[in-house]
């Protein structure tokens, strides 16, 4: 029993570690990548030396981590953490302080249930590469991860300002437009695959089409999978979706946050794009399944290892992905925001679910 | 009426029937209504700006294609654009051989500056032929709006804008200011020093001046 709990507490903790790192580092590639995208250089500047002549070694390593803008994420941290701690008058300082906490922790929570691997064998324990083991995962997330708009909602509400408030109710409309294409388009994949377990979803992409093709999720429900993608991005909060934030207009929910309390918004906004990164690789693209690479190439713990890898490599090709189209699109307008969403999106989806089950009846 | 629709449309006429026709909406068309392949096109032209710029970036480390650019960066303090010389830049006092300023105190220049930033304090100057030289020369840049007057006007041509030097910065406004020995060498004084105004000088320190900035660059000394 104790040992089950550390098993879990041991994952659970290392999940947190990657995801909060690839958070992290998000903020440097996206620094660096739309500088490069744009023929430019990026953050180079943020560096420091430590004093000693023993540290001449460091100090070198250092130096080339400040060449690369690696030291800003830290630089960021020291800025976000040292400002003042600010709540307007007219705010409610409670809710002010419990929002950014709210959106971030049902962002964190939500990656209990994606496998980021299969599972492997230690010291006679069978451990799941996936912390928390749901027999209707994808209903989990899907709900968690609508919880995490309360959070923006009572940001702007809670800050007493109009800006604010303006930014929390275009983020409620926002996430309802998108939040039912996004859950109507995942039908699809459901009726498919008949499971709501996402290790069960995995494990069925491992399968081939006409003993060649791998059975991921784009090749079976390609516009379940955009509309999947434009709708989850449409949750990131992020440009082309980026209208509770608006910057030109109104300064979004945030307006009145400052310091560590807008660190975590900005935060949340990284898991966000993890999350949607991940579970984009998960319902589309096979998990952790590399495909073409028979089940007993190697060893079990091997595979396991490669799957995770896999994983990582997917997950990080999409939060490139989503980085190149945050940094080439325009915001959309307001209306045309909401005409895709409830004119477009979900009528598609709609139409999606009724081709699948076509399909399914057909194909069995 | 036939005269009326036989007469050819003029230039201007078909101008104006474009300019009606591009403001008419044209209906899009069905690919450019689910925006997909835009969405395509833009994401090509950035990511292929993207891996070029990123192999390139890759290559310079290890030493290739040194010449093709990654960037279009101009690393600011340490690289400096090369500007046309044309430009009107901080200006500057010319010298005689023995570093004497070419002003001959005229009062041309602060006459002429309509930002009236000029302050000249002429001396008489032993050559019966020289007559008058400036005993001090002051300029006060935070008021210069740098219409480059005082060098048109300067028979001498004692004054010019050519120092190439146009990242002028101070802690305040007396900081802006420009005395005979920061015009006459331009760079001598550093933004932390303080500044100096109305610095009367002698004949003799000029030549003193040059002299030692001579001995200090370790040119030399005449």
């Amino acid at each position: 029993m104790l040992t089950d709990l550390l098993i879990k507490l041991a994952l659970a903790g290392l999940v947190l570690f990657a995801v909060l790192n690839f958070a992290g580092i998000q903020t440097w590639v996206e620094r660096k990548q739309s500088a490069i995208m744009q023929d430019r250089i990026g953050a180079n500047r943020a560096s420091f030396a430590l004093p000693w002549v023993w540290a001449t070694p460091i100090n070198f390593v250092l130096r080339k981590l400040g060449g690369l803008g690696l030291l800003h994420p830290l630089a960021d941290v020291i800025k976000l953490l040292t400002k003042e701690d600010f709540t307007p008058q007219t705010g409610n300082r409670f809710l002010h302080t419990l929002a950014p906490w709210i959106s971030v922790f049902f962002a964190l929570i939500v990656f209990a249930a994606i496998p980021f691997g299969d599972h492997v064998e230690l010291f006679g324990h069978t451990i799941d590469l996936q912390v928390a083991k749901l027999d209707s995962g994808l209903l989990y997330i899907l709900a968690l991860a609508s919880i995490g708009i309360y959070g923006v909602i009572l940001a702007g509400m809670a800050s007493g300002t109009n800006l604010s408030v303006i930014g929390g109710l275009r983020a409620a409309s926002q996430m309802l437009a998108y939040e039912i294409a996004l859950g109507v388009s995942l039908i699809g994949v459901v009726l498919w695959y008949g499971s709501l377990d996402l290790q069960a979803i995995v494990r069925a992409q491992g399968a081939y089409l006409w003993g060649w093709l791998p059975a991921w999720g784009i090749v079976i429900q390609p516009i379940g999978c955009i509309i999947f993608v434009a709708a989850a991005l449409a949750e990131t909060k992020r440009i082309p979706f980026d209208l509770p934030e608006g910057e030109p207009e109104i300064i979004g929910y945030f307006v009145e946050y400052s310091g560590m309390k807008f660190g975590l918004f900005f935060l949340t906004d990284f898991v966000e794009t993890t999350l949607v990164a991940a579970l984009t690789t998960v319902l589309f693209f096979g998990g952790w399944q590399i495909p073409w690479l028979p089940a007993n190439a190697f060893a079990p713990n091997v595979m396991a290892l490669l799957g995770v890898l896999a994983f990582t490599f997917k997950v990080s090709f999409f939060l490139w992905f989503f980085m190149a189209i945050r940094w080439t699109l325009p915001r959309f307008r307001y209306d045309q925001l909401m005409g895709l969403g409830w004119k477009g999106l979900f009528p598609i989806s709609l139409v999606n679910i009724g081709l699948t089950g076509l399909l399914r009846v057909l194909v069995r | 009426m036939t005269q009326a629709t036989t007469t050819p449309m003029t230039l201007s006429d078909e101008f104006l029937h474009r300019i009606r026709d591009a403001h008419k909406r044209r209906k899009l068309t069905f690919w450019e209504r689910i925006y997909l392949p835009a969405i395509a096109q833009g994401l090509w032209v950035t990511s292929v700006h993207f891996w070029r710029n990123l192999f390139l970036h890759i290559a310079h480390r290890v030493g290739l294609f040194r010449d093709i650019p990654a960037s279009v960066t101009i690393q600011y303090p340490e690289e400096q654009r090369q500007m046309s010389p044309r430009l009107r830049t901080r200006h500057r006092l010319m010298q005689r051989d023995d570093g004497t300023p070419r002003c001959v105190g005229c009062m041309l220049c602060e006459t002429v500056c309509p930002a009236k930033c000029i302050y000249i304090t002429p001396g008489e100057h032993p050559d019966p032929n020289v007559e008058k030289y400036a005993k001090s020369f002051d300029l006060d840049l935070g008021k210069c709006v740098y219409c480059g007057y005082c060098v048109e006007v300067c028979p001498e041509d004692a004054i010019r804008m050519d120092t190439q030097r146009h990242d002028i910065a101070a802690f305040s406004r007396d900081g802006m200011w420009l005395d005979i020995i920061e015009l006459l060498h331009p760079g001598s004084k550093t933004v932390t020093e303080p500044p100096r105004k109305f610095v009367k000088l002698e004949l003799e320190d000029f030549r003193k001046l040059k002299h030692d900035r001579n001995a200090a660059q370790g040119k030399p000394v005449a």
